[in-house]
């Protein structure tokens, strides 16, 4: 028997051009975001009330990752961003390399701020750098307050949590207190905003953080 | 089922490392994985064995090692495993805590059997 002696990532070459997306992304001063949840916690209508928020103030550009369709894609362009939908035809989640060739036919001369809508799939885009800044992790209140322990990876890895859907709390069975509490068990570090789509509650709140995260990252990169 | 590009990537990994000519004497590549990487082990050695089966990789086989979530409290320093995947000090119940270890996928090694065992 010989034994080769190797200790390194499986995953080092998805690694490896997430760095380079992250390189470009740094040379073009782009503040970019990884949003990730399971399917139908409202994703993509956060996205639309960010997109509606922050028209005028930021230069915003969306890809979108979904298993088949490009409906979210439609359903941003409306706002008039520039927009690239990955179909991954079955894949359950985005890749650096997918990403790297969405960005070739999106002009992000520019912008300022990049939103990665991933595979609606709460396990495997955990995995998977895509050159972002952050992950924002987004649970729904429909979806019950024990998603942070049944999925710790993606509370863990990620930097924002949205609740999303919380003007439904009144009719679902979640308490939004073990819902907050569960995650920042998973992550004390997490930034939490609370936010409803239907009413527009805690949007404002999001968007200007968002904003002056992105401001910091230019001034920064001046 | 990230698990099925996870084996292609571990048998991308084996190819970079090992000459082709010698591709068939792979027995084992080991493998060491985090409670907390979201890869099911069962799910990546029958992904891996899919995968290889039709190759001359067919007879190595996934040995993986299980690592566990370890974290080290920066108020009382105690250094902890932690069950439930919490990153909770259970001595003093810190929040301000560091992790050790947990959320690795790395091959360690590849296994090859000598040239004379090899079965005809």
């Amino acid at each position: 028997m010989s034994v080769v002696t190797i200790e390194r990532k499986v995953l080092e070459k998805n690694d490896a051009l997430a760095e380079k997306n992250r390189e470009l992304f740094h040379q073009s001063s782009i503040f970019v975001l990884n949003m990730v949840s399971s399917p139908g916690s409202g994703k993509t209508s956060i996205l639309e009330r960010t997109l509606e928020f922050l028209n005028g103030k930021l230069k915003i550009a969306v890809i979108e990752g979904d298993v088949q369709t490009d409906f979210d894609a439609q359903r941003v362009a409306k706002f008039g961003v520039p927009v690239v939908q990955i179909v991954t035809h079955g894949g359950c989640h985005l890749d650096a390399s997918l990403v790297q060739d969405a960005l070739r036919s999106l002009d992000l001369n520019g912008i300022q701020l990049l939103i990665i809508e991933n595979v609606g799939n709460l396990v495997c885009p955990s995995n998977y750098d895509l050159g972002e800044h952050m992950k924002v992790v987004v649970a729904s209140t429909t979806e019950g307050d024990d998603k942070p322990l049944k999925y710790p990876a993606m509370f863990r890895n990620a930097s924002i949590l949205l609740v999303n859907k919380i003007d439904l709390v009144p009719y679902v069975n979640c308490s939004l207190s073990a819902l907050k509490g569960n995650a920042l068990c998973m992550n004390p570090a997490l930034t939490i905003f609370e936010t409803s789509c239907t009413t527009k509650q805690g949007i404002a709140e999001w968007c200007n953080w968002l904003e002056k995260q992105t401001a910091d990252l230019q001034k920064k990169n001046q | 089922m990230h698990e099925l590009s996870i084996a292609q990537s571990i048998v991308e990994m084996v190819q970079q490392h090992v000459p082709p000519s010698d591709w068939d004497r792979v027995v084992a590549v080991r493998l060491k994985v985090g409670v907390l990487s979201g890869v099911v082990s069962d799910s990546l050695e029958f992904s891996f064995q899919a995968i290889t089966s039709d190759t001359s990789f067919r007879r190595a086989r996934l040995e993986i090692e299980s690592i566990p979530f370890r974290i080290q409290c920066n108020a009382c320093q105690t250094t902890t495993v932690s069950e439930s995947g919490f990153a909770v000090c259970s001595q003093c119940g810190s929040v301000e805590t560091k992790i050790l270890s947990g959320s690795e996928l790395h091959v360690s090694e590849i296994e090859l059997e000598e040239p004379e065992e090899k079965k005809p």
